[in-house]
């Protein structure tokens, strides 16, 4: 296997990969999300569909099925339709949903002069919140974890006074979630007498 | 091979010596890698060993497996760098039937090589037991399995019995599917 003078100017194939099951598009109609695969090529590839699933061989197929069987054919083809379409109106609920979400910075003080930042509603942009908290701590070298507030709902509390460290920091690494839906607020502290110093 | 999710993996920095070995042993393994050498194991670059239960070794590169071998055994391109230099790699070709059982882990046995929709080199081109192949598909463009051939592959054509690719990596299986944290 010698002879690479006429390969040496063969560059890298670049691949595509379904983005339901990972594996080259041709091989979805073998994997078990079949269905979704399909719909995610017709979406992402339109142009992709026919050479992937033109098969003749399919198509041939079809044409020996009996009129009966090309009746059913067509049924399972408009009930899949009609599926996805269901899903699509889904996604478009959820998508508006994520665009009223909002992410809440909120700067609470914990002993004296010490400040936590309490991070919610990440969640709703699809983010898995203790790999954000982890994150977090990497970035600032600080505490940070994942806590249920009262209300039960799951936070990120960072241990330190970084309210505008983290909005920058989202808005660079995670541009899923949209700048503006970001408040930074302060707890309002219970009015204690400021007693003491004059 | 990789039937099963791979599972705490243990990684560490492979030595620029080892590292250099290796890519020697890659080239002399597969000569038609060498103008792309540079391109996917570049000089300065840091390679990760990952070794997992049962003596499999898995050399990545930025979370990447480029390749990885069972013990001191050939290496074993990963299914993404041959998709990326099909040419690079031995070719042999399984009819559409065998897809689905590849797919499912199955050793690859001699008939879905032989039958017409599959395809091996001509006698001229025979590949030699302990070759390390790409497998292809009827009808389809990538491989869907990369393993070492067990026996040649004239004796594949006339013994057409038994298991023909070992140590297999195929579509969808755990190294397929590994993702490094
Ligand atoms: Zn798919």
């Amino acid at each position: 296997m010698a002879d690479t003078t006429t390969e040496t100017t063969v560059p890298a194939k670049v691949t595509l990969y379904c983005g339901i099951c990972t594996l080259p598009p041709e091989y979805c109609e073998f994997t078990s999300t079949a269905r979704k695969c399909r719909e995610w090529l017709e979406k992402e590839h339109p142009d992709l569909v026919a050479t992937i699933y033109n098969s003749e061989a399919v198509e041939a197929a079809m044409s020996k099925l009996s009129v009966n069987a090309q009746e059913k054919a067509a049924k399972a083809e408009a009930q899949a339709s009609k599926r996805a379409e269901k899903e699509e109106q889904k996604a478009e609920r959820e998508a508006a949903k994520k665009a009223s979400s909002r992410v809440t910075l909120k700067r609470v003080e914990r002993a004296k002069r010490k400040h936590v930042i309490v991070v919610t509603g990440l969640e709703a942009f699809g983010l898995d919140l203790k790999k954000v908290a982890k994150d977090f701590g990497k970035k600032f070298a600080c505490g940070s974890s994942v806590t249920k507030s009262a209300a039960g709902q799951d936070e990120i509390v960072v241990q330190g006074d970084l309210s505008d460290d983290i909005l920058e920091y989202l808005e660079q690494q995670y541009p899923q979630v949209p700048f503006d839906n970001i408040d930074q607020i302060e707890e309002k502290k219970k009015k204690k007498a400021e007693g003491g110093a004059a | 091979m990789f039937k099963k999710p791979i599972t705490t993996p243990q990684k560490s920095k492979l030595k620029s010596s080892v590292q250099r070995s290796l890519r020697q042993k890659l080239l002399d393994q597969f000569p038609l890698l060498a103008p792309h050498i540079d391109e996917i194991l570049p000089k300065k670059s840091q390679l990760d060993l990952i070794k997992l239960p049962d003596k499999i070794s898995l050399y990545a590169l930025d979370s990447n497996v480029l390749f990885w071998q069972h013990f001191d055994d050939a290496l074993i391109p990963h299914l993404r760098l041959v998709h990326a230099y099909p040419h690079a790699f031995p070719r042999i070709q399984v009819d559409r039937g065998a897809i689905r059982f590849v797919m499912a882990g199955a050793q690859l046995m001699c008939p879905g090589l032989t039958s017409p929709g599959a395809q091996l080199p001509d006698a001229a081109e025979e590949l030699k037991p302990g070759q390390v192949v790409a497998v292809g598909a009827e009808g389809k463009e990538n491989a869907c399995m990369v393993g070492v051939l067990k026996m040649g592959t004239e004796e594949i054509k006339k013994v057409n019995k038994g298991v023909a690719v070992e140590t297999g990596h195929y579509l969808g299986d755990g190294l397929w599917k590994f993702e490094e944290v």
